[in-house]
């Protein structure tokens, strides 16, 4: 998708966030639902089992108003991190202007962080698009867990963040990282809007 | 609807409403006089009311004492009927007695209430009569209108009928910008553009376009707040100025818009990659002159042959030297007119008392082009040097525009091939650039004109030519085997234009002339013939030069043959034969009236050979 209109003047983009189950994903858009004027948000749509895990998208539509006279507008989406929702991740991704990606800090939960990657790396190919080249955050959530629990943010960064791409320590329950993410995950799209814009 | 946005000044006249404006500001500053009634009409919203409105504002403004009665075509009906129910009908009818000036829209209103229309007859008849301005509206002509009362047809078709149709591409553009002016509104000028591009019913749809322009700019800029979200969007802000307004994000405004337009912006493009910010109005600017440029070439393209429309060098203001070419060649039409032949100069014309007054005039053609004689007719039967003669003036036409640098080219063009050409383009299809070929030329020399009777499209396509030409001052020669009044079926308009110049004769060359002319022909071939030679050649009876250039070939081809120097001999004994022009052939050689035929024994002595001189005895 074309991330500025200049016919239009419209920004538009789509942030997906990405992971596995249970990460903190809803958690996210739900703390940033909260934090946003009520003038500038949509609707948030969520279609969740009755578990709350999330069974098809989260849907969190941002309007940041007039920038530099561009009607700027943030989409951001989850996806599910179950492994058996594969056709839905593949969908949500489609189009997408960046990624978060939202890793479960605990020991136990490495290895679907791991699967996950190499999932969100196989459904960008699926879409054609370059896994190194798309916008990519990554944020280790659930830092406010006993650190017995949990695994040290360079023990994560090397297991998952083998591209060095920004990454943020985040208790998305309490909203501590999740603006910082937001607000990574934004400067690396809107840094992109040099090499793609377009018509629409 | 806000009678006080109702003015002339107001109203944007474009090429959809000149008339009606004109004539409608007419009726304003001169009420009664000129005009009346006047009738516009034209579909819903397309400022028929508006011209109502700025009549009534210019005649309050101008003329205070005039009572102006405004009235459209329902209010009318129904109070017409109330009155008549009611018994007022005569009250109603007096009051429009008074008007000094009725203006009456959306007359079409009145269908199916003919009683309103016998009426509203009376009225305007009486007021037309008393010389006060009645001006009408309605959405169609009043033919158009059903059940239209007779009377009130007929007084309509006696005033002025206008039309306004929907506002073309440059008249919406200018209503936008006036109606964007008045909001207070400033938009891009490519918005405006993509604006006005779009086919719009009527004024009110534009201005409707416009309504989510206003609503945008009206809205009030984000206040930041305190907070994560506000701190958040403070950043997200920074972002987008320094990614998106920044030069480089000017450009690819520019770049977006130019290729939604349909052009290659590489120049553009080039221009993204500098390490510093260039002059980006500038840079875009010129690129917008470009693009004017080549739509303007397009058009010219177009014009000529329909088939370059599209084409890619109109579409990338890099290729313009390629675009200006094409239309320049295809403006030529295509491949460029034939010159003229350099093998015939003035210099190796030779003159006599048989073509001297052809010189003289191709001498002045050649110092003032289209000055003097225009068009130069040159006539003279066949080999007489009229080809020589408007091919020499044709070369000395291109020498001279070489020398002065001046641009444009000489054709020079027979008849017939002019004929065959035009046949060519007609079945191609390209008959405008085979026009553009020979309009475009500086002169045009046409040999043998004589050919063109009976072609009629090609007589129609020269009469158009001719005309360009002479009316554009190039100078036109032509050559025929007659004089224009004797060529048969040559249309009367095309025979009086050539008429209309110089017509000069070159007749058969008279023996000094050939003489002179034998001379020449046999020295250019390496013969020195002696005075003796040439005054017998000078007595035979040649009509045409080319019939000497033929004699030459003979005599220089028997002299090879024998081996010897071209002599009186050789002459006699030659050119002995039937003369080609001769009316009888005769056996006798042909005697140099210098040397009288004596008796026949002193021609068979001088008879050289011996075998005809035999045959001659038999005989």
């Amino acid at each position: 998708m074309s991330l500025v209109n200049y016919a239009t003047r419209e920004i538009t983009c789509k942030i997906v966030y990405y992971g596995p189950g249970r990460s903190g994903k809803t958690t996210n858009l739900h703390y940033i639902y909260g934090q946003v004027p009520a003038d500038r948000k949509g609707q948030m749509v969520s279609l969740a089992t009755q578990t709350d895990r999330t069974l098809f998208f989260d849907f969190l539509p941002i309007d940041l108003g007039m920038i530099s006279g561009f009607t700027t507008r943030f989409q951001l989406y989850t996806v599910p991190g179950q492994v058996y929702y594969q056709t839905t991740r593949r969908l949500v991704l489609q189009g997408a202007d960046g990624v978060v990606f939202v890793a479960d800090s605990q020991s136990r939960q490495l290895d679907e962080n791991v699967e996950s990657m190499q999932d969100l790396h196989a459904n960008l190919a699926d879409h054609g698009v370059d896994a190194r080249a798309i916008p990519l955050v990554i944020q280790y959530n659930k830092r406010d867990l006993p650190g017995d629990l949990i695994l040290p943010v360079t023990t994560l960064d090397d297991a998952l963040n083998f591209r060095s791409v920004p990454a943020f320590a985040a208790d998305a329950l309490h909203g501590s990282g999740v603006f910082e993410t937001l607000r990574g995950i934004s400067e690396l799209v809107l840094r992109r809007l040099s090499a793609t814009a377009g018509t629409g | 609807m806000d009678e006080r946005r109702l003015s002339f000044e107001r109203f944007v006249v474009g090429a959809n409403n000149r008339l009606a404006a004109a004539a409608a500001r007419a009726v304003a500053d001169s009420p009664g006089s000129t005009y009346n009634p006047l009738f516009i009409y034209g579909a819903h919203g397309l400022g028929k009311s508006h011209l109502l409105g700025a009549v009534a504002e210019h005649l309050a403004a101008h003329w205070p004492d005039l009572e102006v009665q405004r009235e459209d075509g329902a209010h009318f009906a129904s109070a017409h009927a109330g009155s008549f129910a009611s018994g007022q009908l005569d009250a109603f009818l007096a009051g429009f007695q008074r008007a000094g000036a009725l203006l009456m829209d959306d007359l079409q209103d009145l269908e199916g209430h003919p009683a309103a229309q016998v009426n509203l007859a009376q009225i305007v008849d009486a007021l037309v009569e008393s010389g006060r301005q009645v001006v009408l509206s309605a959405d169609r002509p009043p033919s158009d209108i059903e059940h239209f009362d007779e009377a009130l047809l007929r007084i309509v078709s006696q005033g002025l009928q206008v039309d306004v149709a929907a506002p073309d591409y440059e008249t919406r553009a200018a209503i936008l910008r006036r109606l964007l002016s008045e909001e207070g509104l400033s938009v891009a000028p490519d918005v405006v553009d993509d604006l006005a591009k779009r086919e719009y019913r009527d004024i009110a749809e534009l201005q409707a376009a416009l309504a989510p322009l206003a609503a945008r700019q009206s809205r009030p800029t984000p206040q930041l707040k305190t907070g994560e979200f506000d701190s958040f969007l403070s950043d997200v802000q920074v972002v987008v100025q320094q990614h998106v307004e920044s030069w480089r994000g000017r450009l690819r405004e520019a770049i977006a818009y130019w290729q939604a337009e349909g052009y290659r912006t590489a120049v553009l493009e080039r221009a993204l990659d500098l390490p510093r910010a260039p002059d980006v109005s500038g840079l875009t600017g010129t690129f917008s002159a470009a693009v004017d440029h080549l739509r303007n070439l397009e058009r010219q393209a177009r014009q000529v042959d329909p088939s370059l429309v599209g084409h890619a060098v109109f579409r990338d203001p890099e290729r313009m030297l390629e675009a200006e070419d094409l239309v320049e060649r295809a403006l030529a039409g295509g491949t460029p007119a034939q010159g003229p032949s350099p093998a015939f100069s003035r210099e190796g014309f030779e003159i006599g008392a048989s073509n001297q007054m052809a010189v003289h005039a191709a001498d002045a053609v050649v110092a003032e082009p289209a000055l003097r004689y225009n068009p130069l007719v040159l006539y003279g039967p066949s080999g007489v040097g009229k080809t020589h003669l408007a091919n020499a003036i044709g070369n000395a036409l291109v020498a001279r525009a070489a020398r002065r640098d001046e641009a444009g080219s000489v054709a020079c063009v027979n008849a017939q091939q002019l004929v065959e050409e035009l046949v060519e383009a007609v079945q191609k299809g390209t008959v405008e650039p085979w026009r553009a070929r020979y309009r475009s030329v500086a002169a045009l020399i046409v040999d043998d004109i004589q050919f063109l009777g009976r072609k009629e499209r090609t007589q129609e396509e020269f009469f158009t030519v001719f005309n360009a030409l002479i009316e554009s001052h190039k100078q036109v020669i032509l050559t025929s085997d007659r004089v224009p009044a004797d060529i048969t079926d040559l249309e009367a308009r095309l025979r009086s234009r050539f008429e209309g110049g110089l017509v000069v004769p070159i007749q058969s060359p008279d023996r000094p002339l050939r003489e002179r002319l034998f001379a020449r022909f046999l020295q250019d071939a390496g013969r020195a013939p002696g005075e003796d030679v040439l005054r017998v050649l000078g007595e035979h009876p040649v009509q045409s030069v080319r019939e000497i250039i033929g004699v030459v070939h003979r005599l220089c081809a028997a002299s090879d043959v024998q081996g010897v120097p071209i002599s009186v001999e050789v002459v006699r004994r030659e050119l002995g034969g039937p003369a080609p022009t001769m009316p009888t052939p005769s056996m006798v050689p042909v005697i140099p009236s210098a040397e009288p035929f004596l008796d026949a024994e002193k021609a068979v002595w001088d008879w050289p050979d011996i075998g005809a001189r035999l045959i001659e005895e038999i005989r």
